[in-house]
């Protein structure tokens, strides 16, 4: 165990936690051109349909605008955790956490839903590079939240067993961050995909 | 897939033979450890540690070895190019060959010789204790390892890939590529593409991080500055070749339409990711190779290193510019004039802070007293070879003129000029430079100078006469040609110079055993009189770095404070927090290497069950509580006196 600073905010207080936090700001910085390439890849083959259907005829916005709604709020509640996870209050922050993840799992239950929707309209991965495209670029961010689910829900099983102590403050601030940049990438979705796609 | 489709390659005696000689070589290495008790050594000490020393160490071993697998390709190539008309190789096999060649040279040789050097070397320059994650690093060097035996059994089970290194689609398509060669190209490249990426993640917070008290960046050596600037294009390239692959794997093995030929795919864009990442690539194999000079040079110049701030802006220069140049690969497939022009001039900036670089490293030798150890004797071979292949690659620079020799061996040879005195050259610089502070003894110089004649010698001997085959018009990847194209003189002396080469190489193996059993051990730790931190603390390294973490005041804080008579690592002896060893990180990797091969061959039923078992150890370090350990006073002060030769 390194030096406690007790000064600082539990998930930072001690160097490692100091050295995780900046790792994963770093790796948040390749995921950013991860998703920087997807889009490029996208916007590349937006227009190329094939014989496929074009954007306009597949998006709906009702279902869209649930997925932003659910995701964007979940990410107020993350913040709510971590304010709650610094005043040293275990329970509320357990409690905004369970509610990320279930509006998580509510944003995921409608994008699957989305795909089907989609596949069953005979507009599949397969139908053209417009298609590949699209759905590697959903695709991967719902990937993303499938990951999140599990990681906040083996989060929150730690906390539980364990208490908020240095470690495990340190993993939810950080979770946080993670959940926070999906949110990000989504808006990025719904503005240059799905906005964009349908006007 | 059907066994008989399995073992299809085997039905070349060539790739039989490699097949019986790996199956031989595996049983003998297994019995051996067996019968001399070593398996619990060998988990113990090494495949569990996470001591970025011998992380290091590793990543160097299975770089000389993907060095012979690589070498021997390059002879058969050699051998097969030798003659007109030569039988040795059918063209399949010569595809195959020079796919692997350069993919194993430049992703699992060159790549992870450069990330061992920087696993050994950068926590020492720093000061640290060890890196900021010392498991995840352990995972980087597993995740390479499986994916460096997943391409290498290809050959074996399944088939190579074998639409070139860069795998241009539509070529590498299962339509004109339909075997499992090039899902192994993907999952190989993915796996350990990981692991780098996490390397680039792990060292960038290091450095950043964890350096001695006051060391200020611009106090820092500059091969833990060229590893800074490489691990930030490592951690801003990887992710487009993730995605690059991911697309590849998607279009072969689920028909997704992203590089295809109808229904508005696009071949284009596969060039285009490919090389975003793949010139990146290129200056993450040379610019610690530019690190690594610069300490040489300098050490054995007995001289600080010339415009050091200069250096420094250089390789940030090229390391944004390495990311404006991709498109200089091809030229040829069909972009505007204004593109090709724009490409072509910030192709050609790259030169100018190269040549900033090697004029620093010039004006350090001048006046300097320099000693032409085995490391400095790399470090001045590589500035005028490095040169030539710097001018022809501006000669290729140019847009309009390489329309006349693009895809011909003239850009073979350029850029086996760039490459192997810059990275090669570099990394075995490094290696006889440092291998004293990892082993306890230095290498020979007799034999690593003898090494070293018959590698530079035999290099020119072996690529120069590729520069004027190239303008000849000898196109690349051809498997053979007729007596009337008249290649076959020059060929022929191409081929001498790699058998040359290959000389080398053995000495450079035999110099290992033959310093082992007869070099005088080091106790000094300080065996060139060198400048920067690593030097400080004892040979071979004690687990914890310094026993005191030392102080820093200014650039080659080391070299000043010897001249003083300061000792920078003097002070009392506190008890030492260190890591755990740890298994997790190769069951891990053994796990994802099952993963990656039944996804080559689309067994899904088991890529799902790997899949879960990788999400399971994941979960598994995450619940794990390890506060690691602590090393006693008592510990240090014996390892210290051991280590100094006292009793």
């Amino acid at each position: 165990m390194s030096k406690v600073n007790k000064s600082l905010p539990l998930e930072y207080s001690t160097e490692e936690n100091d050295l995780k936090i900046f790792g994963f700001w770093v790796f948040l910085g390749a995921e950013i051109i991860l998703f920087a390439t997807l889009f490029s890849v996208y916007f590349t083959l937006v227009d190329r349909t094939g014989s496929g259907p074009i954007g306009k005829e597949l998006f709906e916005l009702p279902p869209v605008l649930v997925e932003t709604f659910a995701l964007l709020t979940s990410s107020f509640l993350i913040g709510l955790g971590v304010h709650a996870m610094r005043l040293g209050r275990t329970k509320a922050m357990m409690v905004f956490y369970i509610l990320t993840l279930l509006l998580g799992a509510v944003f995921l239950g409608v994008e699957i839903n989305e795909f089907l929707t989609y596949i069953h309209d005979g507009a599949t991965i397969q139908t053209s590079a417009f298609l590949s495209s699209l759905m590697t670029l959903l695709g991967t961010h719902g990937a993303h939240v499938t990951f999140g689910l599990l990681w906040g829900s083996s989060i929150l099983i730690q906390v539980k067993k364990r208490g908020l102590n240095a470690k495990t403050a340190n993993k939810a601030f950080i979770f946080s961050l993670y959940w926070h940049f999906l949110d990000v990438v989504w808006i990025f979705i719904f503005s240059f995909v799905y906005l964009k796609g349908v006007l | 897939m059907s066994m008989d489709e399995l073992f299809a390659p085997m039905k070349e005696p060539m790739i039989l033979g490699a097949a019986i000689s790996i199956v031989v070589g595996a049983v003998a290495i297994v019995a051996g450890l067996t019968y001399f008790k070593k398996w619990g050594w060998l988990y113990k000490n090494w495949l569990t540690t996470v001591d970025h020393k011998k992380i290091g160490v590793m990543y160097i071993l299975v770089a000389l070895v993907m060095l012979f697998r690589g070498g021997i390709d390059a002879l058969l190539m050699r051998a097969q190019t030798a003659v007109p008309e030569n039988g040795l190789l059918n063209a399949e096999h010569y595809n195959e060959i020079f796919t692997t060649h350069g993919l194993i040279m430049i992703i699992f040789m060159a790549m992870p010789f450069i990330i061992g050097l920087m696993n050994v070397v950068v926590p020492l320059q720093i000061g640290a204790r060890d890196v900021a994650f010392p498991r995840l690093n352990a995972l980087s060097f597993w995740l390479f390892a499986v994916g460096a035996g997943l391409l290498n059994i290809s050959f074996i089970i399944g088939g190579s890939p074998n639409a070139g290194w860069s795998a241009y689609f539509p070529l590498a398509s299962t339509e004109f590529s339909p075997g499992v060669g090039n899902n192994y190209y993907a999952w190989s490249l993915q796996i350990s593409g990981l692991g780098t990426l996490m390397t680039g993640i792990n060292f960038i917070t290091t450095i950043m991080k964890m350096r001695a008290p006051g060391m200020k960046l611009m106090k820092m050596p500059m091969f833990t500055w060229s590893a800074l600037i490489t691990n930030v294009i490592i951690t801003f390239a990887f992710p487009v070749l993730t995605v690059a692959l991911a697309m590849m794997t998607l279009d072969r093995q689920f028909g997704t339409k992203f590089f295809a030929m109808q229904d508005g795919g696009m071949d284009m864009l596969w060039a285009n990711l490919f090389w975003v990442w793949g010139h990146p690539e290129v200056y993450i194999v040379i610019l610690p190779a530019f690190g690594i000079f610069s300490e040489v040079i300098s050490t054995f110049s007995r001289k600080n290193l010339f415009g050091y701030k200069s250096m420094v802006m250089s390789m940030v220069v090229i390391s944004l510019l390495s990311f404006m140049v991709w498109v200089h690969h091809f030229y040829t497939m069909g972009h505007g004039v204004m593109v090709n022009g724009i490409f072509s001039i910030t192709t050609m900036l790259i030169a100018v802070p190269t040549g900033v670089k090697i004029f620093n490293w010039l004006l350090t030798m001048r006046h300097g007293k320099i000693t032409f150890t085995t490391p400095m004797l790399w470090a001045l071979a590589f500035v005028p070879i490095f040169t030539i292949g710097g001018v022809t690659g501006v000669m290729l620079a140019m847009a309009s003129a390489d329309y006349q020799y693009h895809n011909t061996l003239f850009l073979v040879a350029h850029f086996h000029y760039v490459l192997i005195p810059g990275t090669v050259f570099g990394v075995l610089a490094g290696y006889h430079f440092w291998w004293p502070k990892i082993f306890g003894f230095r290498l020979n110089e007799k034999l690593g100078k003898s090494a070293f004649w018959f590698i530079v010698v035999g290099f020119n001997v072996a690529f120069f006469p590729l520069f004027i085959l190239g303008l000849d018009g000898y196109a690349r990847r051809m498997y053979t040609y007729s007596a009337d194209t008249g290649y076959g003189p020059l060929s022929m002396v191409s081929f001498i110079g790699a058998l040359a080469m290959a000389v080398g190489f053995a000495l450079i193996c035999y110099n290992i055993y033959y310093s082992f059993r007869h070099s005088p051990r080091e106790t000094t730790g300080d065996p060139w009189d060198a400048r920067s931190l690593e030097w400080a603390t004892q040979s071979p390294v004690p687990e914890y770095n310094f026993a005191i973490v030392p102080k820093i005041n200014q650039l080659d804080e080391f070299w000043y404070a010897k001249k003083e008579g300061r000792d920078i690592t003097a002070g009392k002896y506190e008890r030492i927090h260190m890591p755990n060893n740890s298994g997790a990180p190769l069951w891990m990797s053994g796990v994802m290497f099952l993963f990656s091969l039944f996804f080559v061959f689309s067994e899904w039923t088991l890529v799902i069950v790997f899949a879960i078992a990788t999400l399971g150890f994941m979960a598994y370090r995450s619940f794990e509580n390890d506060e690691g350990h602590y090393i006693e006073v008592a510990e240090i002060e014996a390892t210290e006196r051991r280590l100094r030769g006292e009793k």
